[in-house]
């Protein structure tokens, strides 16, 4: 592990370089792979966009996460209840109202995006205090059980037929069923920049990019510049997460993750505080998943099983819980490797060899394999299905990091409650020597290397 | 005297206990309101007998797979995601087995072993059915039975016991991953379609006072199989030397040491007795509804851990008793709420139990 934290300490900028440096990493990995199978300009962008959507909303859930469970000790894998919850109220929220004949089949109340977004966070953060008034009382793992309830509640609600459709303040809206809402509105890149007036500059940057892109560039640099955005949501999080760690209502959560009871015994209301950091976090993970889902142009409720729930996680754990660096480095490794990159492996098989006809059921599959050992129609069969097959290998991930490396790549980072270093000055102690020797070898928390080492 | 004391007894119950007020104030709401539409006929009794022998069977079931769920929780002390899948993973495979004895001759043996993925073979042209095909049934539930038994083992030994002595936490994230893979590789191997494993069973009718109950020979498989497995854990637990260890094992793990009894031998044999409860109790689910899908097993996981905790974790009487509440109350929702809500209402009932009484029904008693 020192060699680890030697490695992490040297790379310039601290943690802000490490995330970079991975990020530049897998990019690098992706256009080497695109280059080496002669994709198009077009091509390597879109799977540039795709990624860094990707790693995005991955960082911001997991960074969501990490203020509960890392920050907090609150066992949550209700995550996509939230989020659908976000979601479907900034939804109806800004969905143009109904009108007879047109495309959607419900309206909403025709506000703009901002009120919608704000709406739909704060929808979130009532619902995780409706979920957290009983729950916070309980084990942690009774908390897991009722928050993975609670958004199969949510999901059975959205999909119920009862609430397709509603009168709201006179207005016909609803949640649409099974079959989900056309989100009809103008996305958050666009809307964003006619609300600062730069719409038009805008046309004309993405104009100016038929140099690169001849056709059509629009959406490629939609794409582009709404994962730069996210990036910067993504940052946005980071800061929000870094200066609520560090205030005085960050000791105390970081007190009630290491000893509830003590906490309370110094007089703190746990409970209060651990609704507040539940609130703060549900209310992120409803605007992660507004940005996830809104630019999609559509929703329907089976978007949101409890598996997105378990990538969040395991994006979390890979980067370490307890770290706001590991969430986001977590997310990025998450997104890049295990959710795009089997996805990405499928698309270049397909492009290299183009006319594949893979079997359509494992029996077609392995009979071959059996019969003749001809194992081709069984890894066709295997690339066909890597979707699935990427989920096994999710699962043996969390398995081998549990095993192995609980702690995440970033090693055991989890910040200490307490402001001052808890770690023994050896060399004062020894032989009172100098503050600088107590800065050589003294411990990673002490406040003259914090910045470096420790967030 | 009496009534000064009653009120402040009263009083008393409900300063300390409001939730339980609240709660015992809705039941009688909607008890009243049962009771409204009976007497003015928009309810007829014989719906509610229907809805309460679906409510019955589904309980059995859930019962059946939550002592398994019951006794991992209070024996190694973690919340096991995987078992739902172990519930699929028993149903495939001993479906795999009553559609190879069944079917054989007739179909492809392969089509057969995938349990006819992509519409390759229907269990309705082959017929099966308790009545039709008694062996391959019972080949099916013995083999579901044994294949959950030799999966827990698998799982157990080569992912649970490396880190047997980590917190609950670390253990229930391990079985997600557990949860996923297994669910996936089936999905892998049969495929995402649900399929259609029974033929229609014959049923008698019962005349109930307005109308008729439909009661079918799969109902009656599974009413005399669950029975029978729980009346022999009942008897394994309360007469055996190993049950008592388990027992004691259950009820304070380090004064089961000291006393010599095995650690590793009782786990074992937890997670045979629960695994095979648990694999038989996906089969006779599947017979009971006649379809299969990969997605089965992790859908009832979650109304099983309703179950669990209604019962009181550790508890095989409480896990029964929860099953049989949370199986009446997700059928018979129907009555007041739309029934896209079932479900929910069952999740709704493990939460109230949760704040009412977070011990559970049955104290969460160890195994006992």
């Amino acid at each position: 592990m020192s060699v680890r934290d030697d490695f992490t300490a040297r790379i310039p900028g601290g943690d802000a370089g490490l995330i970079v440096l991975v990020l530049l990493a897998t990019y690098l990995a992706y256009v080497l792979a695109g280059l080496v199978l002669g994709y198009t300009l077009r091509g390597q962008l879109n799977s540039i966009a795709t990624l860094t959507f990707y790693i995005g909303v991955f960082a911001m859930l997991s960074l969501a996460l990490n203020l509960h469970w890392g920050y907090t000790g609150l066992f949550n894998i209700g995550i996509v209840g939230f989020m659908a919850v976000g979601v479907y109220v900034t939804a109806i929220v800004t969905k143009p109202t109904y009108v007879a004949g047109g495309a959607a089949q419900v309206g909403g109340l025709g506000l703009p995006l901002w009120v919608g977004i704000l709406a739909g966070m704060l929808a979130a953060a009532l619902l995780g205090l409706v979920v957290a008034l009983p729950a916070l009382r309980l084990r942690a793992d009774y908390l897991a059980i009722v928050t993975i309830a609670m958004s199969e509640i949510v999901r059975f609600s959205f999909l119920s037929g009862e609430l397709q459709q509603f009168q709201l303040f006179g207005n016909r809206v609803g949640f649409g069923g099974g079959s989900g809402l056309i989100l009809d509105f103008a996305p958050p890149l666009e809307a964003l920049l006619r609300g600062v007036g730069l719409w038009n500059g805008y046309l004309g940057f993405v104009d100016a990019f038929q140099v690169l892109v001849p056709r059509n560039p629009k959406p490629v640099v939609d794409g582009l510049v709404y994962g730069l955005l996210l990036l910067g949501f993504v940052a946005a999080f980071y800061w929000l997460l870094k200066r609520t760690g560090e205030s005085p209502f960050g000791r105390v959560l970081k007190a009630i993750r290491e000893d509830e009871d003590v906490a309370n015994a110094l007089g703190k209301n746990t409970d209060r505080f651990k609704i507040k950091s539940f609130m703060l976090g549900c209310a992120l993970m409803g605007l992660a998943g507004i940005l996830w889902l809104v630019p999609q142009g559509a929703v329907t409720p089976n978007f949101f099983r409890p598996r997105v729930t378990f990538f969040v996680w395991i994006a979390l754990i890979i980067g370490g819980a307890g770290s706001n660096t590991g969430s986001v480095l977590g997310g990025a490794v998450f997104a890049a490797v295990l959710y795009q990159g089997p996805r990405y492996f499928q698309n270049l098989v397909s492009a290299v060899f183009p006319n594949l006809d893979s079997p359509s059921g494992f029996g077609q599959a392995i009979s071959p394999l059996i019969s003749q050992f001809d194992p081709v129609p069984f890894l066709l069969y295997t690339v066909d299905s890597i979707r699935q097959l990427q989920l096994v290998v999710m699962g043996l991930v969390l398995i081998w990091l549990m095993h192995n490396r609980p702690e995440g790549m970033l090693g055991y980072r989890k910040e200490t409650a307490s402001v001052i270093p808890l770690s023994r000055p050896k060399s004062m102690a020894a032989d009172g020597g100098s503050d600088d020797s107590v800065r050589t070898d003294g411990g990673v928390d002490s406040p003259a290397q914090g910045g470096e080492t420790d967030e | 005297m009496g009534i000064a004391e009653t009120y402040s007894r009263g009083r008393q119950f409900a300063i300390e206990r409001p939730f339980a007020l609240v709660l015992a104030v809705i039941v009688v709401i909607l008890l009243g309101d049962l009771l409204r539409g009976l007497a003015t006929g928009q309810t007829q009794f014989a719906d509610i007998g229907t809805l309460v022998w679906d409510g019955l069977m589904r309980g059995l079931v859930i019962g059946l797979a939550g002592i398994g769920l019951s006794m991992t929780y209070s024996i190694l002390n973690f919340a096991n995601f995987s078992h739902g899948d172990y519930i699929t993973a028993g149903a495939f495979s001993g479906w795999a087995t009553t559609y190879l004895i069944a079917g054989l001759g007739r179909a492809d043996i392969g089509a057969l072993l995938l349990v006819g993925a992509g519409g390759s073979v229907y269990g309705g042209t082959l017929g099966i059915g308790m009545l039709s095909t008694p062996l391959a049934v019972v080949a099916g539930i013995v083999v579901s039975g044994a294949f959950a038994i030799a999966l827990s083992l698998a799982v157990d030994r080569t992912i649970f016991k490396p880190i047997r002595n980590e917190d609950g936490i670390t253990l229930l994230i391990t079985s997600i991953g557990v949860a996923f893979a297994l669910r996936y590789l089936m999905q892998f191997v049969f495929g995402s379609d649900v399929r259609g494993t029974t033929a229609q069973p014959p049923s008698v009718s019962l005349y109930f006072i307005d109308g008729t109950v439909f009661i079918n020979a799969h109902d009656i498989t599974l009413l005399v199989v669950a029975s029978a497995l729980m009346l022999g854990v009942h008897v394994l637990l309360q007469r055996t030397k190993l049950g008592k260890a388990m027992r004691a094992m259950a009820d304070n793990k380090d004064l089961a040491l000291i006393t010599g009894i095995s650690t590793e031998r009782v786990v074992r044999a937890t997670w045979i007795i629960g695994g095979g409860l648990t694999g038989v109790a996906g089969y006779m689910f599947i017979l009971w509804k006649g379809t299969l899908g990969f997605n089965d097993g992790w859908l009832l996981l979650l109304l099983i851990f309703a179950a669990v905790i209604l019962g009181g974790i550790g508890s095989i009487y409480g896990a029964i008793a929860g099953g049989l509440v949370i199986g009446l109350t997700a059928s018979m929702s129907v009555l007041w709420i739309p029934s896209a809500f079932s479900r929910a209402a069952a999740f709704v009932v493990m939460i109230v139990i949760l704040l009412v009484k977070p011990s559970g029904l049955f104290s969460g008693r160890a195994t006992a």
